[in-house]
């Protein structure tokens, strides 16, 4: 175990994929050559240590990379491709949603797409067209499977799991955690496996779901919530699809409260189906209706103050959680 | 018909360009304080001669469009240079409420119809709005700029295929500057001249040196005078070089050195000043340079002193007609 940074544990997931497989190839924009030097970015110098055949910078063509991930998986090669930032991804969907994930139905089983794309999100001053969390269009698509990691294990474990699944895999990076989160990470080829999600606290009354950098403001608010003596357990999924239903329920049950948590906005977001699937499943066990935390139903705005606005806070998931035990 | 260069519209040209440059190297300055600039400062150094020679070629009813290196394209066309500050630092009197910053930035009453940070997408846009313009039967023309690295996006050639369909009066400003964030010209573009394209489309693919603003402000005239005649659209690749990084942040490591430099001889301000000064035209490039430092000081201080927006009103804009909010 070594401590890594979210972004260098992407980057070793990344390296040893290249190296355990000669089907393994790297294309995006910059992410070989990149106008950023930081040691912490996922991509950094792999194209010195693996050359521009297996590390393609390509031009701005988003449909492109995409297409180009679909055409070569196809063809048995294993394309991990990047998106620059999440809104982009529009530009790529046709290829993603259209093709990748349909295709091996349409083919009655026949073809297969192995392919993986990063896709980089999160809230950086750059407003709306560079900042939309938009994880609960894709996990509305059959055919794909969709990865949200939080810290830097699960990031490496969870997108070597990726790299290597049969079916196209879309796994979001939250870009802040690249240099904010450090923590242990396993040596080798230590996998997380898709859709098994990870308690990330334990606690008896109420049960928060959350992924992604999320995870770190729900743990927070379960500190403060400790001093106050409620007990919160934090279920990090790591997947989203397929979803950890299993783990889950059987916190709902034992705590009878249920929240989620994610920055998103609110309306169709993951939170939805979230509550959707308990209160189906364990209708009569709770003690007060579910609670969603998410962010308004508002594009993600520019400037500092709306910015923070915006971003569900600690202050904010205590105060839910505290209402949640007060009424039931 | 070859448009007059007279002494008022070159000193227009000079002044605007200069004017670009002082306020663009007070957001260099300012975007090393931390928090005073939020996000990414991307500025259009070393191409000021586009921005005054193509938006100076325009009729008041012409319509701009444009993308994430657009200050340059605002001042020219006159937007004030405080709201803009003011929008720049995120402040409530901003041009947009805050609400943009430096990326999308819009002054639909001064034609500076809209902005897109999606690289590619302007292109759509302008054809769009030349379509409208068309609609109505408008002597007037859609300008949209965009780089050599956005000619990759399929979009473009989709906006101009469409557009020379329907005959559409909008003229494709490409800024050829060299780069697309750390990737040079000959990795994301198989030609070396963008414009070689436009022909494909059945329209005219012009190629000026992009800092030479008089040659930029002929080639742009001539070809919007022949998209308002409904002559249907056409291509301008304006060739320059990015002078400063993607980002005030890049420290540009992967650009050679030399070439820097060599493009820094061809500082399109100063090849303008020797053009007029040779003529006799300018004694003293001070008058323009304090004036322009001037109007960015007055600028800054507008917007230092301007509040950012309240939080809540981070609700507001989504809608004309806001539909309920529920609780
Ligand atoms: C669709 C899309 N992909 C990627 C980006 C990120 N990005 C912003 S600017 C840029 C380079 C654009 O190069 P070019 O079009 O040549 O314009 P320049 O910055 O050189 O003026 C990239 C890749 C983006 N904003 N939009």
């Amino acid at each position: 175990m070594t401590v890594k940074s979210v972004g260098q544990a992407i980057a070793e997931a990344l390296s040893l994929a290249l190296e355990m497989d000669e089907g393994v190839f790297l294309a995006g924009e910059g992410i070989g050559t990149s106008i950023n030097i930081n040691p912490h970015l996922p991509t950094h110098q792999l194209l010195e240590r693996f050359g521009a055949r297996r590390v393609r910078d390509t031009p701005v063509s988003e449909a492109a990379i995409a297409g180009l991930a679909v055409g070569a998986s196809c063809m048995g090669l294993k394309p991990v491709v990047e998106i620059m930032y999440f809104p982009f991804f529009t530009l790529a969907s046709d290829m993603i949603i259209n093709h990748a994930a349909k295709l091996r139905y349409l083919s009655g089983g026949l073809s297969s797409f192995p392919l993986t794309v990063r896709i980089k999100s999160g809230l950086f001053s750059a407003g709306c067209q560079h900042s939309h969390y938009l994880e609960s269009w894709l996990t509305h698509v059959p055919g794909l499977k969709v990865v949200y990691p939080s810290n830097p294990a699960d990031a490496k474990g969870l997108l070597l799991s990726a790299v290597f699944d049969p079916d196209p895999v879309v796994i979001i990076e939250e870009m802040p955690l690249y240099w904010s989160i450090h923590d242990e990470v396993p040596e080798g080829d230590v996998r997380v496996p898709l859709g098994q999600a990870r308690l990330a606290r334990q606690g008896r009354d109420v049960t928060l779901v959350t992924y992604g950098g999320a995870v770190h403001v729900a743990l927070q608010a379960a500190d403060v919530l400790a001093e106050e003596g409620i007990a919160l357990e934090v279920i990090d999924l790591r997947s989203l699809l397929p979803l950890d239903t299993a783990t889950v329920l059987a916190s709902v049950r034992k705590t009878g409260r249920f929240v989620t948590l994610h920055d998103a906005t609110r309306f169709c977001g993951f939170g939805a189906e979230l509550v959707a699937t308990v209160a189906e499943a364990c209708h009569g066990e709770l003690k007060a209706p579910p609670r969603r935390v998410a962010a308004p139903d508002i594009p993600v705005p520019f400037t500092p103050p709306q910015e923070d606005f915006y971003r569900p806070s600690a202050e904010t998931v205590a105060a839910t959680v505290r209402e949640l035990v007060r009424t039931s | 018909m070859q448009p007059q260069l007279d002494r008022h519209l070159r000193f227009t040209l000079l002044s605007d360009m200069v004017l670009i440059r002082a306020f663009e190297d007070r957001i260099s300055e300012l975007s090393r304080e931390r928090g005073r600039l939020p996000g990414m400062q991307i500025t259009c150094h070393g191409q000021e001669a586009i921005a005054a020679g193509v938006v100076r070629a325009m009729i008041e009813q012409d319509v701009i469009v444009t993308n994430h290196r657009s200050h340059g394209h605002m001042l020219a066309r006159g937007v004030d240079p405080k709201t803009l500050m003011a929008e720049i630092m995120g402040k409530r009197d901003g041009l947009n409420r805050g609400k943009s910053g430096t990326l999308h930035l819009a002054d639909p009453g001064r034609n500076v119809l809209m902005t897109s940070t999606v690289v590619g997408a302007a292109p759509l846009l302008g054809m769009g709005a030349a379509f409208a313009q068309n609609y109505r039967q408008e002597q007037a023309a859609t300008c949209v700029f965009f780089g050599d690295g956005a000619a990759a996006e399929g979009s473009v050639h989709e906006a101009m295929n469409m557009a020379a369909v329907w005959k559409l009066p909008v003229l494709f400003v490409c800024e050829s500057n060299r780069w697309a964030g750390a990737q040079g010209h000959d990795e994301h573009c198989p030609i070396e001249r963008v414009a070689d394209r436009a022909p494909g489309y059945a329209m005219p693919g012009v190629v000026v040196d992009g800092n030479d603003v008089e040659a930029v402000y002929i080639a742009a005239h001539r070809l919007l005078e022949a998209c308002r005649a409904g002559k249907g659209p056409a291509f301008l690749e304006c060739l320059t070089y990015r002078m400063h990084g993607h980002g005030e942040m890049d420290v540009q490591h992967y650009v050679d050195k030399d070439e820097l430099a060599a493009w820094d001889k061809r500082d399109p301000i100063e090849l303008y000043i020797e053009v007029l000064q040779t003529e006799g035209l300018l004694d003293s490039r001070d008058a323009v340079e304090q004036q322009a430092v001037q109007t960015v000081d007055a600028a800054v201080a507008f917007a230092d002193a301007s509040p950012y927006p309240p939080p809540e009103e981070a609700l507001e804009h989504i809608y004309v007609q806001p539909i309920g909010q529920e609780g």
